[in-house]
Parts: structure tokens; C-alpha cells; sequence
């Protein structure tokens, strides 16, 4: 029974989840599968409750160590509770009684959030296998969603074929680091290193296949090639959710495995994820700057910002670890907003998708216009709002890891990056040259509402007083004991007996 | 014994994997892939895995590929055409793919004294030493599996049903 | 008697092919099965080093079998939804090949 405590929000998510399909099935034909959103977002708000309540837990693993619930998971899993729940009632407005599928529609999004946090808390290399495929899995689903439009299909297409692709790279990866050291559980992998000297060949080679892996699902470059195709492709709703929850549970599972199991090798892996995360800013924000479509520009956009996450991964600290988190966290807050309000103006089958399209928006709905400048301001990283304080965090994390070189390069980064948001911003508030009849913009519904306002709040509060949020990633980072200590004495010692004892 | 079974199995495995690459026709690819899954069986036997070599018989050669050919044929797939696939692929992936062999193949062969060698009949994995270590230390892994293949029905449902 | 090193250079072989089909070939049901010719060098890695750990410490490992139990799972749940999307590409856009499948530009 204690054990079922640990992963307590999952379950209730896939019990939601089989509701959702139950009910679904028992409607009438012809009636709207539109409630079944609120079902939906019932069970959301109960598992983002109880995944608060994990705090009370301490520490510990379940399920013969399979599962940990720690400070670092019960962050993550907060996180993507609140990033389903605001993706499910940004679904619930985007759709009407009519779209198809709309039953399947909610069921999936939980359940691909179940695999999501799974992926948080999971200490088995197995396990976050299992979690990582449910998540993707039911993402590639939900890409293709938007029937009416050829090129919903063509996208979930897309990241299905890459997504399998990068999936048998992890796989083989998980592979040869088994090979070295006999084992697939987190802790069991750097026991093995600090103790056995196991062949470093494997593990590198490894390690660089599971970088690989991974650095898809968070679409860094140069694998990043997907990203704005599927995001044009797919529903706006959707990639409110595919944009921040699946690349936070992968950025969640990239600290465990590189702090957690192989923090001996940080001298491989840094200058790795250095180069990726230069290569990513640097990308993802001169490609941003060639964009017309907004969905493709904030694919681009997302391409950075996951750049900038990387940035904090090199810092080899307890405060990487904890801005790296921040950094989650606040990015989540910002796009899952501004997809909230493009998915309303754009609509479930995206009728407006030009930067030019949204000319003028802040005169007709002064609310929308005011709320996507703000996203827009945080996603620049001004101060007062929730990306100011991520970048800041970043940034110091990498200069007091002596990373001066890097914060350099991401400073320079979140300049251009300042060009092309301001842009839409411009377009907002410029008077739409004719009638523009493609402009029309619905009354925002309460689901609509409420999303607006849990972004803008998780924003506003990120920027303003981010206290609690930083002392719950510090508190994360702690996991990683041997981060813990000071950054200026990494433990050096046992990679010094790995190389010299082979 | 054990090496004349591994090279005849390897080569066939090998022979397999390049004619899906050469041939033009997906049901020609279809079929070689069964040959690899097929050889592959045999090599799990020899590595004592007997439960994996019946299950990647049944699973894989058996109902995956069997789905695949179904949909070959559903679609009714003609051979492939002569496209300009993109030119990054080729500059990039193939030199990309031998370098990955080149290294991995190095990094084996060097380890080769490490990893030892393997005999026939010793280390069998009976059904029953998987089973205590599936249904006890990875109880959990088993059971979110469902969840995994809740997702596979409905997304296959919601994607292929056709639109009224 | 055989090296198990040979065992892992077959399975390095596969999944170089498999690379070198996903890029190469241009009908998406065939990169599709080229996806499934790494995860089956995958498996052959797996239990190669699960009967290494064996002989290593001297009893049965088994880990290494399991992963190979799940990544068939896997694959059959992959196969499904994969093949539901390309008969949804299909009846979409009514052709196969990659390079038509163009809608979007990179």
C-alpha cells in the first residue's frame, strides 16, 4: 500500500483516463464529447493535488527500487500536472462539440502524461524505457489529430518515423552502458563505475547514443529537424502539451542519467552537451528569425529554450541542476500560455497562422493581445516575469562553473531572440490594414480563461517573488548528492581511477 | 558446432538485412526481414535465451511482420520510385553509418578477451528464472506496459477509422 | 565455442544496415522496417551482454533478457500506431514515398 503512495498520481491519472474512454463509449451518438473535457480536468486537478501532497513522502524508492519519489520527482511531477491541466482545458476550448475523436483526444493526453511522470520517478533504465514510449507514443498520436488537414497526418508521420529512430539510438545506448556495467538501475550504474572499473569505451559510446536519444525528444540541435513540422502540423492545443511536458520529463530523465548514474563521467559529457546547447540556441533563434508562421517560430523558439536548459546542465552544480529545473518550469508556464491564446485566435483547424494574421489582435480582444504580450515579454526574458528570473539563473549557474564563454554565447542568443518576438508583438498592436476577415476572434471561453489565468499567474509569480519555486529546485538538485558539493571540487578523483585503473 | 551454426545464422542475418536494403519492392524488404528475425531466433537459442528465441518467433516474425505485410498489401505498395532522396542523407548517412560500424566494431573486437566466450548449453534462461524476475523486481515496468498498449489500440482506432 | 564479441559486431552490423536503410530507402513502410531491423540488433546486443554478466559473476543474469521481453512489447505497440498512421498518410495524400510527403517544408 505504501508503495501504491509513490506513484499515487499516476494511478489516478490512468484511472481518469479509463473513465474518460468508458464514458465515451457509453454517450449516445450524437451527443457532444465535450464534457468528458471536464472529467478530464477533474482528474488532472486530483492528481496535481496529490502530487503536491508527495512532498509529505519522504524519500524512497517503491516497487523493489523501480520507482523513486524524491524531492526531484515530486518537482517534475507537479510540473506536468499542471501542464496537462492546462492543456486539457486549452483543448476544451479550441474544440468544438463536433470535432471527432474528442473522447480519445482526452484520454490520451492523460495517459501520455502518466508516462511522463513515470519517466520523472522512474530509477530503472527499464522503467524510463516503458514511460518514455508511453509518452511518445501517445504523443505521435495526438500530432495527428486534426483530421480535416493533410498535413496533420504528414506530421504525426514525421516524428513518428524520427522519434523511433532516436528511441533505438537510446535503446542501443542503454545497451552498452548495461554491457559495462551489468546493471540498468541509476544508482547501480555509478556504483558499478566507482567501484569496477568497467571499460570506458562502452560506456562513452554509450552514453553518446543515449545523448543522442534524448536530445530528440527535447529537440535540441542537430536533432531538432522534426520540431517545426510536427508543430505545424499538429493542433495547437496539442503542442501546448508536447512543447513543455514530454521535454521536461526528458529533460528530467537526462539529469538522473547524467547526474545520477554517470556523474564520474562529467568530463565526457559536458563538453557534449556544451557544443549542443550552443548549437541549439544558436539554431533554433536564426531560424526563429526566418519564420512567417507563428507555430514554426515558436518551434524554433522552443529549439532555443531548450538550448538555454542545456546551458544549465553544463554548470555541474547543485544550481545548475536547480536552474535547469527553474528554468523547466517557467518555460512551461509562458508557452503553454501562448498556445493557449494562438489555439483560441488560430482555432482547432488553424485558420490563422501568419505573423501578419494577427495583426491588430490587441485592438480586437484587448484581454488575448495583453496576455500574449506578456508570454511574449516573459519568452524575451524582461524582468518581472518568469523567463527573466530562468535566464538569470541559467546564466550565473554557467558563469560561477566558469562557463564564462557559454553565458556569453546565451546572452548574445537571447538578444537576437528579442528581434523576432518583438515582431509579433508589433503586429498585435498595429492597426489591420483592411477588414481583415480572417481575424475573428470568439469570445473566450471559462476553459480558455482559466488557462490564461493559471499561465499568467505561474508567470507573474515566477517573476516576481520566485522564491518558493527556487527553494523547491534547490531542494530537487539535493537529490543528486554528488552535485551537492562544492562545483569547484567535482569528484574528480574517481574519474582519475576509472581512466588509470583500465 | 556452435561456430558453424553461428556463421551460417549471422551470414543469413547479414544476407537478410542487406537485401531489404537493395530491394525495390516492400514485400521483397518485408520478407528478407523475416529471414533476419528469423536467423536472429536461432542466435538466441544459441545464447541460452530459449523464451526470447520462441517470442521473437511468435512476436515478431510471427504477428508484427505479418501486420506488416497486411498493410503492404492493403495499400496495395507498388515498387519504390527513383526519388532524389534528400542529398544530406546520403552525404551524411552513409559515411555516418560506417563510422558508427567502424567504431562499435573496434571497441568489440578490442574488448573481445573481456567479454569472454560463449558455450552451447550453459546459462540457460528457463521461462521460469524470467518470470521470478518479471513478475517480482519489475512488477511495475510489467504492469505500466498496459497503459503503453491502451494507447497503441486507441491510437490505432482514432487514426485509421475513417472519417464519416 | 564462440567469442561473444562476435555476437556484438553482428548486432553492430544490423544497426548500421538499419541506419543506413532509414536513411536510404524512400518508401515510408520499408524505413519503417528498417526502424525494426535496430531494434532487433538492439535485442542480439542485449542478450549477447546478458550472457557476458552471466559468465562474469558465475550465475544466471536475466536483466538483460527482460529488456529484451519489453522492447517486443514496445515494438508491437510502435508497429500499430505507426502502421494506423501511415494508412492515415495514405488516404491522405495517396502516396508512399518520402519525398512526396512534402506538405511542410524543413
Amino acid at each position: 500500500m505504501n508503495d501504491a503512495l509513490r506513484i499515487l498520481p499516476e494511478i489516478i491519472l490512468t484511472l481518469a483516463g479509463v473513465l474518460v474512454m468508458i464514458a465515451d463509449a457509453l454517450l449516445p451518438k450524437p451527443s457532444s464529447r465535450k464534457s468528458l473535457g471536464w472529467l478530464a480536468v477533474l482528474g488532472a486537478l486530483a492528481a496535481l493535488a496529490v502530487s503536491f501532497w508527495q512532498y509529505q513522502l519522504p524519500a524512497g524508492t517503491a516497487y523493489y527500487g523501480v520507482v523513486q519519489t524524491d524531492a526531484f520527482s515530486v518537482f517534475f511531477h507537479v510540473l506536468i500536472a499542471g501542464i496537462v491541466l492546462a492543456s486539457l482545458l486549452i483543448t476544451l476550448d479550441a474544440v468544438t462539440p463536433e470535432t471527432e475523436g474528442l473522447g480519445e483526444l482526452f484520454a490520451l493526453m492523460l495517459f501520455g502524461a502518466v508516462g511522463m511522470m513515470l519517466m520523472s520517478s522512474a530509477v530503472e533504465l527499464l522503467l524510463v524505457f516503458v514511460a518514455l514510449e508511453i509518452s511518445s507514443i501517445s504523443t505521435y498520436i495526438m500530432a495527428g489529430f486534426r483530421r480535416k488537414s493533410a498535413k496533420s497526418p504528414e506530421s504525426a508521420l514525421k516524428y513518428f518515423l524520427l522519434g523511433s529512430f532516436a528511441t533505438s539510438f537510446f535503446l542501443y545506448g542503454i545497451a552498452l552502458i548495461f554491457g559495462a556495467t551489468g546493471t540498468t538501475r541509476i544508482s547501480g550504474i555509478a556504483d558499478a563505475i566507482a567501484s569496477a572499473n568497467p571499460s570506458t569505451a562502452l560506456l562513452y559510446v554509450g552514453l553518446a547514443m543515449v545523448i543522442v536519444g534524448l536530445g530528440f525528444k527535447v529537440s535540441a540541435a542537430p536533432f531538432h529537424v522534426w520540431t517545426p513540422d510536427v508543430y505545424e502540423g499538429a493542433p495547437s492545443p496539442v503542442v501546448a502539451l508536447m512543447s513543455t511536458g514530454p521535454k521536461a520529463a526528458a529533460f528530467a530523465v537526462l539529469l538522473r542519467i547524467a547526474y545520477g548514474a554517470l556523474p564520474q563521467l562529467h568530463a565526457d559529457w559536458v563538453p557534449i552537451l556544451w557544443w549542443l546547447a550552443v548549437i541549439s540556441m544558436t539554431i533554433g533563434n536564426l531560424g526563429a528569425l526566418r519564420q512567417r508562421n507563428v507555430k514554426r517560430m515558436l518551434a524554433y523558439s522552443s529549439i532555443a529554450h531548450a538550448g538555454y536548459i542545456l546551458v544549465a546542465f553544463t554548470a555541474l552544480s547543485a544550481d545548475g541542476v536547480a536552474a535547469a529545473s527553474f528554468y523547466a518550469v517557467s518555460y512551461a508556464a509562458m508557452n503553454v500560455g501562448i498556445f493557449a491564446i494562438v489555439s483560441h485566435a488560430g482555432g482547432y483547424d488553424d485558420h490563422l497562422t501568419l505573423i501578419d494574421d494577427y495583426r491588430g489582435l490587441a485592438w480586437r480582444s484587448p484581454l488575448l493581445g495583453g496576455a500574449m504580450t506578456f508570454f511574449l515579454i516573459s519568452l524575451i526574458g524582461i524582468p518581472f516575469t518568469g523567463g527573466f528570473f530562468g535566464k538569470f539563473y541559467v546564466f550565473t549557474a554557467a558563469i560561477h562553473s566558469g562557463m564564462v564563454w557559454l553565458a556569453i554565447i546565451g546572452l548574445i542568443n537571447s538578444g537576437i531572440a528579442a528581434f523576432y518576438y518583438l515582431r509579433v508583438v508589433v503586429a498585435l498592436y498595429s492597426r489591420s490594414s483592411e477588414a481583415a476577415p480572417e481575424l475573428v476572434v470568439a469570445r473566450p471561453s471559462i476553459a480558455l480563461l482559466l488557462a490564461i489565468f493559471i499561465t499568467s499567474a505561474a508567470t507573474l509569480i515566477l517573476g516576481i517573488a520566485p522564491g518558493n519555486v527556487l527553494d523547491a529546485a534547490r531542494a530537487a538538485a539535493q537529490t543528486f548528492t554528488s552535485v551537492g558539493q562544492d562545483a569547484a571540487t567535482p569528484p574528480s578523483t574517481s574519474v582519475d581511477a576509472v581512466s588509470t585503473g583500465r | 558446432m556452435h561456430l558453424a551454426l553461428f556463421i551460417i545464422f549471422a551470414g543469413l542475418c547479414v544476407a537478410g538485412a542487406l537485401n531489404l536494403l537493395l530491394q525495390r519492392h516492400p514485400i521483397n524488404s518485408a520478407l528478407s526481414l523475416i529471414v533476419v528475425m528469423s536467423s536472429l531466433a536461432v542466435l538466441y537459442l544459441l545464447l541460452g535465451a530459449e523464451f526470447l528465441a520462441a517470442a521473437q518467433v511468435i512476436v515478431y516474425s510471427g504477428a508484427i511482420m505479418v501486420l506488416f505485410t497486411f498493410v503492404i498489401m492493403l495499400l496495395n505498395a507498388g515498387k519504390e520510385e527513383r526519388t532524389h532522396g534528400s542529398k544530406l542523407a546520403y552525404i551524411a548517412g552513409f559515411p555516418g553509418a560506417a563510422a558508427l560500424l567502424g567504431l562499435l566494431t573496434y571497441i568489440f573486437l578490442s574488448h573481445s578477451a573481456a567479454f569472454g566466450h560463449a558455450r552451447l548449453g550453459e546459462y540457460l534462461a528457463t521461462t521460469g528464472d524470467l518470470s521470478r524476475v518479471l513478475f517480482r523486481d519489475l512488477l511495475l515496468p510489467f504492469e505500466v506496459t498496459s497503459v503503453l498498449i491502451l494507447i497503441a489500440i486507441l491510437g490505432a482506432v482514432a487514426l485509421a477509422r475513417r472519417e464519416h | 565455442m564462440v567469442p561473444i564479441a562476435y555476437y556484438l559486431v553482428l548486432s553492430a552490423v544490423l544497426f548500421s544496415i538499419g541506419v543506413a536503410a532509414f536513411l536510404i530507402k524512400r518508401n515510408i513502410i520499408t524505413v519503417f522496417m528498417s526502424i525494426e531491423l535496430m531494434l532487433n540488433a538492439v535485442n542480439l546486443a542485449f542478450i549477447a551482454f546478458s550472457r557476458q554478466w552471466s559468465q562474469t559473476t558465475g550465475h544466471l543474469q536475466v536483466n538483460g533478457q527482460i529488456f529484451v521481453f519489453f522492447v517486443m512489447v514496445v515494438a508491437a505497440a510502435e508497429a500499430a500506431v505507426g502502421l494506423a498512421i501511415i494508412i492515415a498518410v495514405f488516404r491522405a495524400r495517396n502516396t508512399l514515398n518520402v519525398d512526396q510527403i512534402d506538405l511542410m517544408k524543413l
